[in-house]
């Protein structure tokens, strides 16, 4: 099996992922706490940015609302945790089932009924409202005022109760991650993968290929929103706290599909890639302005959004298209 | 509760609505002619009701007053904006169109945050506070003033589209691009053009909404939701859909907000939104089947 | 006899216009059977309602003994009938190669698996030497003989073409025509195509079938039909038959 995952993959390709892989291990040594915590931000977001890829890059489907499937395993892992004491892992089994059904739903009301594209988009907006209010009067999580998780100190690290060091957190992301992109990988070269591809260039050739295209939009859709909750139960337990105007917020939703549309919808490398890029630019931006001193609140997102624009403008397949073409690396588009 | 008060709410909804469907108007023009996906509508919406608010407070001009020239500028704006920046952009995939208006309504929100600051804004015109009384009806000056404008800048635009030369090149563009092409439409100048016209439309319904509640830099997404709701709800490509809409959702709003809690309003304009989208695509006045 | 496919009293309407109009033909096992007849004269809708893309607002279509004028599209290539479309729809972004092996996945669950047959399909359709090519960069005859190897690849039973000469030069046009006879003979692979270029029917069908106005109206041996007064006036003109 590892042979087909990396078989069409040039030598030079694997060393690089290699070497990338122990940079990223090691990292933890020689960086400080501060830009820990960013690089934790970045893999989270190069994690949940693959996620979405499933859905968008490989199955064509654009989902605007993905903060939902992150907020569903917020919650379920840390009301879990704050009610009945169940750590994190159990957490992560029963939030899992619950953002696959959540998926399933949106997906089979939205397939059944054929709504798609900027329909299905604002359809996926609508349900990550519709939760975020929900959670604003919900009760049991304590509404709007916000479910708090009890923070011990970090004397040592429980990796069973995901309590502890900053450190503890950067490996679980890195190993997802890694195992993510390792995934994705699997997915792209098995059949599923085909015929995701078929439906996403082309819906109708595709069902005239015998391709059942409802099941499989269903299976990108479930897969997906699984893979998201994860991320929301990692983000519940890092951070401690969780409001739902926060959590479900639509520009959480942006925040997950900048990194990819940026990196290269489609491609493997390319939601790593681009949580890089986004974060790279915003702690640059945000150090620059430190440098001169300039301490205006909004200065950061407008130069951010320019930024945004002309990575658009310029690459609008993406980076790591465009770094592929000037490298002259082999990996194709997927 | 007394009927009383529903019917008030319900009014007050209503006429909310109108000025709602004015927005959704100009994003339904933008929407079924350019095809563009434009997630900055409610952003537009808020530099004109910022621009109403410098307007009132350096010069004390009402806001209803000043309406023409907000949405001349707001005019000048769009068509700029789309004949420079989005005309590239259209026959891309979503997901690339959504990147650049995403950006765009980034800088407007942040650029609004650094000149005005984060706390909300409104005015306080002479009337603010007045009412007109008809029998057990009481409807606040401000929104029946607002309603009248929208009433008459969406029929301005309606016999726009109807009966100048000009409205219905651009209704030709919606129908069949390459039809338009051939006869020789300048079609990159009418997208502009209708860009600016939507433009205008939020650059209209901002100052009205201003007299009914205030604005602060963040207001933008909810307002841009709140369009996308209205027009599919009401039907993409009528335009007295918009209307309808804004109406529908206006109602529900001000209603739920009533019935249940003030902070679920939103809720219902949603579920509404995924009903459309499930059992009638088209929306409530939207021609035939999707 | 052996019908394959059995089409009776096929009827469409659009809004008020009679696309088909009970239509009723048989397509045998094994034969090669040609639909012809003037622009807007039903072809395609009749196509696409065998191919599952409409269904009939009257009649019924069997295929191998079952109904299956209510399935969808990708059902109806899962019992065995693939199909081409007149204005080829290739999956652009992918490579001709990846084209074919998601037609070959249909039945072959393996992707090692599907490849070979892909690169059997590819090889007989010349398209070997170009299988990593981007579907969208090729020339029009190519890309019209990819997507006849992604419906190959799906191993129907009764295979649908639509239109698939058109905009092809005479020797591209022999070229398809001896790579879909070869078929027919060796594997016993049911033809059923739409076509304009009589050269390429007449050296092809067995039968052949005239629709004009949504209407059949002529319905037989190619010589026969090419002699028939109501399709010389209706759609071949007197100079074409020779």
């Amino acid at each position: 099996m590892i042979r087909r995952l990396i078989a069409g993959v040039p030598a030079r390709a694997l060393l690089l992922l290699g070497v990338l892989f122990i940079c990223f291990a090691a990292a933890p040594w020689f960086v400080g706490d501060y830009l820990l915590t960013v690089l934790i931000l970045i893999l989270y977001s190069a994690y949940t940015g693959q996620a979405w890829n499933i859905m968008m890059g490989f199955a064509g489907q654009l989902s605007l609302g993905h903060a939902l499937y992150v907020g569903l395993g917020a919650y379920t892992a840390a009301a879990l945790y704050v009610h009945f004491g169940l750590g994190p892992w159990i957490g992560l089994a029963v939030a899992v089932p619950v953002a696959s059904l959540t998926g399933a739903f949106v997906g089979f009301l939205a397939f059944r009924f054929r709504v798609a594209g900027v329909y299905f988009a604002i359809l996926t907006i609508a349900f990550a409202e519709f939760a975020r209010v929900g959670f604003d009067h919900l009760g049991w999580t304590n509404a709007s005022s916000g479910l708090f998780l009890p923070v011990a100190q970090y004397a040592y690290n429980d990796l069973w109760q995901l309590r502890g060091h900053p450190v503890m957190f950067y490996y679980v992301l890195l190993a997802a991650t890694a195992l993510a992109f390792v995934f994705c990988r699997a997915l792209l070269k098995s059949r599923v993968g085909y015929f995701w591809l078929a439906i996403r260039e082309d819906e109708e050739a595709a069902r005239s290929a015998g391709i059942d295209t409802f099941h499989y939009k269903m299976v990108a859709v479930v897969i997906s929103a699984a893979m998201t909750s994860f991320a929301g139960v990692v983000y519940a337990f890092y951070y401690n706290n969780l409001f739902p105007e926060q959590v479900f917020n639509i520009s959480r939703s942006i925040d997950i599909i900048l990194g990819p549309i940026v990196g290269g919808i489609g491609t493997l490398f390319g939601p790593i890639l681009g949580s890089f890029v986004i974060e790279i630019i915003g702690e640059g931006l945000r150090s620059l302005l430190e440098l001169f001193g300039i301490d205006v609140p909004g200065i950061k997102q407008v130069v951010f959004g320019v930024v945004l624009l002309l990575v658009v403008l310029a690459m609008p397949d993406g980076v790591w298209p465009w770094l592929v073409r000037k490298l002259g690396l082999t990996e194709r588009r997927a | 509760m007394p009927i009383d008060t529903y019917l008030n709410v319900a009014v007050s909804g209503v006429l909310t609505g109108l000025v709602y469907g004015l927005m959704a108007l100009g994003l339904s023009v933008i929407f079924g002619v350019v095809r563009v996906v434009n997630f900055a509508h409610g952003e537009m919406m808020t530099i004109a009701m910022y621009i109403a608010v410098t307007l009132f407070s350096v010069l004390h001009l009402d806001p209803l007053v000043m309406l023409v020239p907000i949405a001349a500028v707001l005019f000048a704006f769009g068509y700029v904006l789309q004949a420079g920046l989005i005309n590239p952009f259209i026959g891309r995939p979503e997901h690339s169109q959504f990147l650049l208006l995403v950006a765009l309504a980034i800088m407007i929100a942040n650029v609004l945050l650094i000149v005005f600051g984060p706390n909300a804004q409104n005015v306080q015109v002479a009337y603010s506070f007045d009412s007109f009384q008809f029998g057990r009806l009481i409807i606040d000056a401000t929104k029946a003033y607002a309603a009248l404008a929208a009433i008459a800048v969406s029929a301005a635009l309606f016999i726009f589209f109807r009966s100048t030369t000009l409205g219905t090149s651009i209704r030709a563009c919606a129908d069949n691009y390459t039809g338009a092409l051939v006869v020789g439409l300048n079609v990159n100048r009418l997208y502009a053009l209708t860009f600016g016209l939507g433009a205008a439309c939020v650059g209209a319904a901002g100052p009205m909404l201003l007299l009914i509640f205030d604005v602060t830099p963040a207001a933008g997404p909810a307002y841009t939701l709140l369009a996308f709701v209205i027009v599919i709800t009401g039907g993409l490509g009528s335009m007295p859909g918009a209307l309808v809409g804004g109406v529908l959702i206006g109602l529900t709003e001000a209603v739920a907000g009533l019935v249940f809690t003030p902070s679920a309003k939103s809720m219902f304009a949603f579920a509404i939104l995924v009903l459309v989208l499930l059992f009638r695509p088209q929306g409530i006045m939207g021609k035939g089947a999707a | 006899m052996n019908e394959l496919l059995s089409v009776n009293g096929v009827t469409k309407h659009f809004r008020g216009l009679l696309a088909v109009d009970k239509a009723t033909f048989d397509v045998a096992e094994g034969e090669i059977f040609a639909v012809i007849g003037p622009n807007g004269a039903g072809k395609t809708t009749l196509f696409n309602m065998i191919a599952g893309a409409y269904a009939p607002d009257g009649g019924s279509i069997s295929f191998a003994g079952e109904r299956i004028e209510n399935l969808a599209p990708d059902q109806i290539c899962r019992r065995g009938i693939a199909r081409t479309f007149q204005i080829v729809r290739p999956f652009p972004a992918l490579t001709v190669e990846e084209n074919v092996i998601i037609g070959a996945l249909l039945h072959h669950d393996d992707v090692d698996e599907a490849r070979e047959r892909a690169h059997f399909l590819l090889r007989r359709l010349e398209l070997y030497d170009k299988r990593l090519q981007i579907a969208s960069s090729l020339t029009l005859p190519d890309r019209k003989r990819m997507e006849l190897a992604r419906a190959l690849a799906t191993e129907p039973k009764l295979l649908l073409l639509d239109e698939v000469m058109a905009g092809l030069r005479p020797t591209e046009i022999d070229r398809i025509v001896a790579i879909l006879r070869e078929l027919n003979r060796e594997t016993g692979l049911t033809i059923l195509l739409i076509e304009h270029v009589m050269r390429a029917v007449m050296a092809l069908a067995s039968r052949i079938l005239v629709l004009h106005h949504g209407a059949v109206i002529a319905h037989g041996k190619p010589n026969a039909v090419v002699r028939n007064t109501a399709v010389i006036d209706s759609y071949l003109g007197a100079e074409a038959v020779s």
